[in-house]
C-alpha cells in the first residue's frame, strides 16, 4: 500500500469545506493562544475536549492539529516583539529575535519565523507520512544514556554563550542550574529547595523563568534608566525579507528541520533542547558570527524551524505506537479515545481515514498558518513604535497575565517578580542572562537522564556506554579539540571566533547603555580572553 | 463527509471565545447553591488537582457532563489547580471550610502525595463523598523479555533487585510506585532494595518498556492493554481482585501472591459542611451513577465501576491511607 496514495485519500477527507473550516479555526486559535503567554496548546485542547462530543472525530482532530501547529508558531510572535516567550519551545527564539526587533527588523524576524515554520512543518509532515513506522522504531532504541550524551554535547556548546567573563558566565549558569533543582526529586521523592512551599514542589516553569529574566528583568532595568539614558528610537525598517535575509535563512530552516524532527519523535525529546542545539549550530556555522547577540536572522530561522519540526515529530510515536510524548500529544490521545478508538500500533490499519485525514490536514494547516501570518508580520512590527514607557508597561502586564494564567495562582506572580528582580540584579552586576536560562533548560534534563541511565544499569558506569552515546562523545571530543587542531594547522590564522561571539552576547545582554560595572568588568575579564 | 450542522459550529465558536478570554480557567463560578429538590443543582464547582487532560481531569469532566446530560445539575464548572501531586489542590479544598459548592476529584495518587509531600492538609480533613471507578495495575514486560511468567520475574527480582529495574509513570507515592513496592513487600523482598525508575507520563514509560530499557513496568492497565493486544508487550499479571475483561493475564492472587491493589478515583467535598449538604452530594453522585449515560461513559472510557459512598468510602479511605503510609514509611518517605 503506497503511503502517497493513502495521503491523497487523506487530502480528499481534509479538503471538505467543513474540515477546511475547522483547520482554519484551529490555526487561528492556535496562533492566538501561542501569542497569549501562559495558555499553552495543551491547556487549550483540554478545554476544547468537550467539543469532541459534538463533532465527527476527523473534524475534531483536524482542528486540534491546527491548534497544535498554530501554538508552536504563535509563541514566536511575543518572543520576538516583547521578549516574553509564551511557550517553552520559543524561549530560544527570543534571544536573537528580540534583538532583531530592537534594530527595527521585527518584520523580518517574524517573516523568517513564519516561513521557517512552514518549511519545517511541511518537510517534517512529509517525513511523518512517509517514514513514521521506521522512525518510531528507531526512536525507541534511543535510551537515557544516549540522551545524556546529547545533553553533554549541548553543555559543551554552552561555553560559547558564557560571555566575556567566564567566571560570571559560569556563575549565571550555576544560578540557572540551581533554579532547575527546585522541586520534588522524581527518583527519591525528596523535596529540594522548596522551603516547604507546596507551589514549588513541581519545580519552576521554564516559561516563568524565561519571562522573568528576559522581560521583567529588562523592564525593571529600563525603568531604572529611563530618565537618565537618552531615548532610543527603534528604527522602522522595511517590511519584507531582503534577498540577503533569504540567503541567510534557508539553510537554518533545513538544518532546524533535521534537528527538530528526530527530537520530537524520541519520547521525552521535547522542543527545548533541539531549539537550543539549533541556535548554537547556527552560531557556529554562521558567516556572520559577529551579529549573534545583535539580532542574527539565523538565530531566529533555525530554532523556529526546529520547534515546528519537533511538533510534527511528536506525532510519529503517537500515531504509530500510541505513545504521547508531549502534553499536547497526550490530550490528542484522550480526544481520540473519547470516540472509542484505541490509538496504538494498529491505528494506521484500523482507522486509515482518520490518520491520513489528519496528516493531510497538517499540510493544509501549515499553509494556512503561512497565509495568515506572513501579511501580519509588518503589522505586528508596528507595535514596537509604542513609546517605551507604555511598551514596557504592556510587557509587564502581559508577563504577569501569562504567569498567572498558567496556574491561576497568585503565588506565580510573586515568583515572576522575584525572578524578574534576579534578572535586574544580574544586569546590574553584569551577569549574562543567557547561560542562566540554558542552565534551567539543560540541568533537569541532564540530571534525569543521567540518573535514569545509571538506575537502569544499577549504578554501573558501563550503562552510559552505547553505540550512539559513544559516537556523540567522540563528537564532543572533536569539538573540544578543534581549536587546538586548527591552531596547529599551517596556513590558517587562529581566529578566536568563539570568544568574540561570546563577547557579543555578553554585550547584548547588558544592553541599553553599558553600566559602569560591566565596563569595569570587561577590563578584568578581557585578559584571559585575549588570544 | 457529513454536513456541518449550525449547532456544532456554534459550539466551536463559543468554546473558542471562552478560551480566548480565559474564562475557562479563571472565572469564578456562581455562588448560588443548588437548593431545589426537583430542579437541577447549579453553581457546583469541581476542582481538579491535576493538569488538563490528566486522568483526574478526564474523570471530572465526564462526571460533570453526565450530570448535565441527565439534568441532575447545570453549569458545573470544572477547573484545574495542579501542583505537588494534587496536594496544592487539596490544600485549597481544605481552606474552603464550609463551602458546600466545591467538590474535588481525587484518587489514590493524592493519598500518596499527601504523605510524600508532607502536606499540611490531609484527606482526613475533607468530606468523603464517593469512590467512582478503579483501574487495575498491570505488571508488564517487553515482548522479548526472558520472563514468561510472574514467578520467573519474581525469582530474578528477589535474586538481584538492583539488576531488575522496574519503571512506573508516577513519582514516589503514586500508584505506579506503590504497586511494585507493595508487590515486593508481599513476596518478601525489602522495598528499599527495589530499583524504581520514575517516568514522566505513560508515554515515556511505554517507550522504555518497548525499547527494552527496563526489566518490567507497573502501570495502569489502560496504558498497555492495546500494546499487549498487538503483541508488543506482555502482561504477566493484573493487580485487581478479578481478571480484567479483554486482557489475557492472571491476577496476582491467581499467581499465589497475596496482594490486591487498584488505582481508584473518587470525589471528596470541602470540610465543615453539614450532614444535609453531604447527603445531597452523595445523592447527586448516586443518581448520576445509576444513570444509563454513566454506564455508557464507563464503557467508552474503559473504566471499572467501583462505586462506594459516604461512610463506607470514608472507611475505605482510612484503610487505604494506612496502607500507603505504612509502605511509604518503610521507604522513609512518610
Amino acid at each position: 500500500m503506497g503511503a502517497l496514495g493513502e495521503l491523497l485519500n487523506g487530502f480528499g477527507t481534509a479538503l471538505s469545506p467543513e474540515n477546511l473550516l475547522y483547520a482554519f479555526l484551529g490555526v487561528l486559535l492556535g496562533t492566538a493562544i501561542g501569542v497569549l503567554p501562559g495558555i499553552g496548546p495543551a491547556m487549550t485542547l483540554a478545554l476544547l475536549l468537550p467539543l469532541t462530543y459534538a463533532l465527527p472525530v476527523t473534524s475534531a482532530l483536524i482542528m486540534f492539529a491546527g491548534i497544535y501547529y498554530g501554538g508552536m508558531y504563535g509563541g514566536s510572535t511575543t518572543s520576538i516583539l516583547l521578549n516574553t516567550p509564551g511557550e517553552s519551545a520559543s524561549v530560544v527564539t527570543a534571544i536573537e529575535g528580540n534583538r532583531m526587533a530592537k534594530r527595527g527588523r521585527a518584520a523580518q524576524a517574524l517573516a523568517t519565523a513564519a516561513i521557517g515554520s512552514f518549511v519545517a512543518g511541511t518537510i517534517a509532515t512529509l517525513l511523518l507520512a512517509l517514514l513514521a513506522p521506521t522512525v518510531a522504531e528507531i526512536a525507541l532504541l534511543i535510551g537515557p544514556a544516549d540522551f545524556f550524551a546529547i545533553i553533554v554535547l549541548a553543555f559543551i556548546a554552552v561555553t560559547s554563550v558564557l560571555g566575556s567573563s567566564r567566571v560570571r558566565g559560569l556563575a549565571a549558569l550555576g544560578l540557572g542550574l540551581t533554579i532547575g533543582l527546585v522541586g520534588i526529586d522524581a527518583t527519591s521523592g525528596q523535596q529540594r529547595l522548596t522551603f516547604g512551599i507546596p507551589e514549588l514542589a513541581d519545580g519552576i516553569d521554564i516559561v516563568i523563568v524565561a519571562v522573568g529574566l528576559f522581560a521583567v528583568g529588562e523592564a525593571l532595568w529600563t525603568a531604572a534608566h529611563l530618565r537618565r539614558a537618552p531615548i532610543q528610537i527603534i528604527p522602522v525598517g522595511s517590511g519584507h525579507m531582503s534577498r540577503d535575509d533569504w540567503r541567510r535563512s534557508w539553510k537554518p530552516w533545513l538544518r532546524g528541520t533535521a534537528i527538530g524532527f528526530p527530537f520530537g519523535a524520541v519520547p521525552a525529546g521535547g522542543a527545548e533542547i533541539p531549539t537550543f542545539l539549533s541556535y548554537v549550530t547556527e552560531r557556529k556555522l554562521s558567516k556572520h558570527p559577529e551579529e549573534f547577540g545583535h539580532g542574527a536572522i539565523e538565530g531566529v530561522a533555525g530554532p523556529e524551524a526546529t520547534n515546528n519540526a519537533s511538533a510534527a515529530g511528536g506525532l510519529v510515536p503517537l500515531l504509530t505506537l500510541g505513545l504521547p510524548t508531549t502534553a499536547t500529544a497526550a490530550i490528542l490521545l484522550v480526544a481520540i479515545q473519547t470516540y472509542g478508538i484505541e490509538p496504538g500500533p494498529r491505528l494506521f490499519d484500523t482507522e486509515p481515514e482518520l490518520v491520513w485525514g489528519l496528516i493531510a490536514s497538517l499540510f493544509i494547516g501549515n499553509t494556512m498558518l503561512l497565509v495568515l501570518n506572513l501579511p501580519l508580520a509588518p503589522l505586528w512590527a508596528r507595535l514596537l513604535r509604542i513609546p517605551r514607557s507604555y511598551l514596557y508597561a504592556g510587557i509587564l502586564f502581559f508577563s504577569a497575565l501569562g504567569a498567572y494564567a498558567v496556574n491561576a495562582s497568585p503565588f506565580d506572580l510573586f515568583l515572576l517578580l522575584a525572578i524578574g528582580g534576579l534578572g535586574f540584579m544580574m544586569r546590574r552586576y553584569g551577569l549574562p542572562v543567557l547561560p542562566a536560562i540554558i542552565g534551567v533548560i539543560l540541568g533537569p534534563f541532564a540530571e534525569e537522564r543521567l540518573r535514569t541511565a545509571l538506575q537502569i544499569s544499577d549504578g554501573d558506569l558501563g550503562g552510559l556506554v552505547t553505540p550512539l552515546s559513544v559516537t556523540v562523545y567522540v563528537i564532543v571530543v572533536l569539538v573540544l579539540l578543534w581549536p587546538l587542531v586548527r591552531r596547529l594547522l599551517p596556513g590558517k590564522a587562529a581566529v578566536p571566533v568563539l570568544s568574540e561571539a561570546a563577547h557579543e552576547v555578553e554585550e547584548s545582554h547588558s544592553h541599553h547603555g553599558l553600566t559602569e560595572s560591566v565596563s569595569a568588568e570587561r577590563g578584568v575579564g578581557g585578559e584571559d580572553r585575549t588570544p | 463527509m457529513r454536513t456541518a450542522s449550525l449547532r456544532k459550529l456554534t459550539v466551536g465558536a463559543v468554546a473558542a471565545g471562552l478560551v480566548l478570554t480565559g474564562c475557562g480557567t479563571t472565572a469564578e463560578g456562581g455562588s448560588a447553591s443548588g437548593s431545589g429538590e426537583d430542579g437541577p443543582v447549579s453553581g457546583l464547582r469541581v476542582l481538579v488537582p491535576n493538569s488538563p487532560g490528566s486522568g483526574y481531569d478526564t474523570t471530572a469532566r465526564v462526571v460533570a457532563k453526565t450530570m448535565e446530560d441527565v439534568e441532575l445539575a447545570s453549569g458545573i464548572e470544572v477547573f484545574n489547580l495542579e501542583g505537588a501531586g494534587g496536594t496544592v489542590g487539596l490544600q485549597r479544598l481544605v481552606n474552603e471550610d464550609g463551602n458546600a459548592d466545591l467538590l474535588m476529584q481525587m484518587g489514590l495518587g493524592v493519598v500518596g502525595a499527601s504523605y510524600t509531600n508532607e502536606s499540611e492538609a490531609t484527606l482526613e480533613d475533607t468530606t468523603p463523598i464517593a469512590r467512582l471507578i478503579e483501574e487495575s495495575e498491570a505488571i508488564v514486560v517487553p515482548a522479548d523479555s526472558p520472563y514468561q511468567t510472574l514467578d520467573q520475574l519474581i525469582e530474578a527480582w528477589k535474586a538481584d533487585p538492583g539488576a531488575v529495574p522496574v519503571g512506573g509513570a508516577s513519582n514516589p507515592g503514586g500508584p505506579d510506585h506503590l504497586t511494585p513496592m507493595l508487590l515486593a513487600d508481599a513476596v518478601g523482598l525489602d522495598p528499599t532494595t527495589v530499583n524504581y525508575v520514575s517516568y514522566d507520563g505513560g508515554g515515556e514509560l511505554l517507550a522504555a518498556i518497548l525499547g527494552n530499557q527496563i526489566a518490567f513496568g507497573a502501570t495502569g492497565i489502560g496504558e498497555v492493554a492495546e500494546q499487549a493486544a498487538a503483541g508488543d508487550v506482555r502482561i504477566l499479571a493484573v493487580t485487581s481482585e478479578e481478571p480484567v475483561e479483554g486482557v489475557d493475564a492472571p491476577t496476582l492472587t491467581d499467581e499465589g501472591v497475596d496482594l490486591v491493589f487498584t488505582n481508584w478515583r473518587g470525589i471528596v467535598a470541602a470540610p465543615g459542611i453539614s450532614e444535609e449538604e453531604t447527603q445531597r452530594h452523595v445523592d447527586l453522585v448516586t443518581e448520576m451513577h445509576d444513570s444509563e449515560e454513566w454506564q455508557q461513559a464507563l464503557e467508552t472510557n474503559g473504566w471499572t465501576d467501583a462505586f462506594l459512598t459516604g461512610d463506607e468510602f470514608s472507611e475505605f479511605l482510612g484503610e487505604e491511607s494506612q496502607r500507603v503510609q505504612t509502605i511509604l514509611g518503610e521507604l522513609g518517605l512518610a
